[in-house]
């Protein structure tokens, strides 16, 4: 085979069945041999959020956010049909059934594949977020890491 | 045909086969054959798709009561 090939995503949206399309699709491209990065961004960053409270200084306006937003892929809702947190649970139920991988499990196994998983700082910095509620082993970077991907890219998808 | 692995991949959902089938296919010698059984409908086009891309050869395929049965060829790296 010739070169590596890349594909690079933009998770910017914190919606489970978004994050969901984001992480098949990186899940994939990594069996095609692809060097795969996920850069989240906004509300994106919220799919690698801990699910545990951790404690860290944050401003007040910082806190509210931290408190408002999902802590965790697992607790994200939907685009479409949340019904107010009653259609995450549905969907779950859905993708048992039918023995397909909830998000949580597509992200363990996009690490499992070594797909990079990057975090914008800027955004991060906007939310209040901090590196210690954000999963480990990931990577922190801006805009030209993020182009430095996908200029080479031959796959690059925001979500 | 001398098959020297067998994926089961019966009842999994997209992206599963392609990436077990991945799995697989790495722990083979080039010219070693993977027999993958799976009952997900993509899986037709997926597989053939993801062969032709990664330079694996699908010597066949054979479909019976909804399962799916590929045998790939592990090509050159």
């Amino acid at each position: 085979m010739s070169d590596t090939k890349k594909t690079t995503i933009v998770l910017f949206s914190g919606d489970y069945d978004k994050a969901m399309a984001a992480y098949i699709i990186a899940n994939g491209a990594a069996a095609y041999d692809h060097e795969v990065t996920i850069f989240h961004t906004f509300w994106g960053l919220n799919a690698l959020r801990k699910d545990e409270d951790i404690i860290v200084e944050k401003s007040f306006i910082e806190k509210m956010f931290g408190k408002m937003m999902p802590k965790g892929a697992d607790k994200m809702g939907l685009s479409k049909m949340n019904f107010a947190g009653m259609g995450p649970k549905m969907i779950k139920d859905v993708i048992k059934k039918h023995n397909a991988l909830e998000l949580p499990q597509l992200i363990e196994m996009a690490q499992e594949q070594d797909v990079k998983l990057v975090a914008c700082t800027m955004t991060m910095d906007l939310l209040g977020l901090k590196e210690e509620e954000l999963l480990d082993n990931i990577e922190y970077a801006g805009v030209a890491a993020y182009l430095a991907d996908a200029e080479v890219g031959n796959v690059n998808l925001f979500i | 045909m001398n098959i020297d692995k067998v994926l089961n991949a019966k009842g999994l959902a997209c992206p599963m086969p392609i990436v077990k089938t991945k799995k697989a296919i790495d722990g083979l010698q080039s010219g070693q054959i993977l027999q993958v059984l799976t009952t997900d409908k993509g899986a037709k086009s997926d597989l053939t798709a993801w062969a032709a891309s990664t330079g694996h050869e699908i010597l066949d395929t054979q479909e019976e009561n909804g399962v799916l049965t590929f045998y790939i060829k592990k090509g050159e790296k």
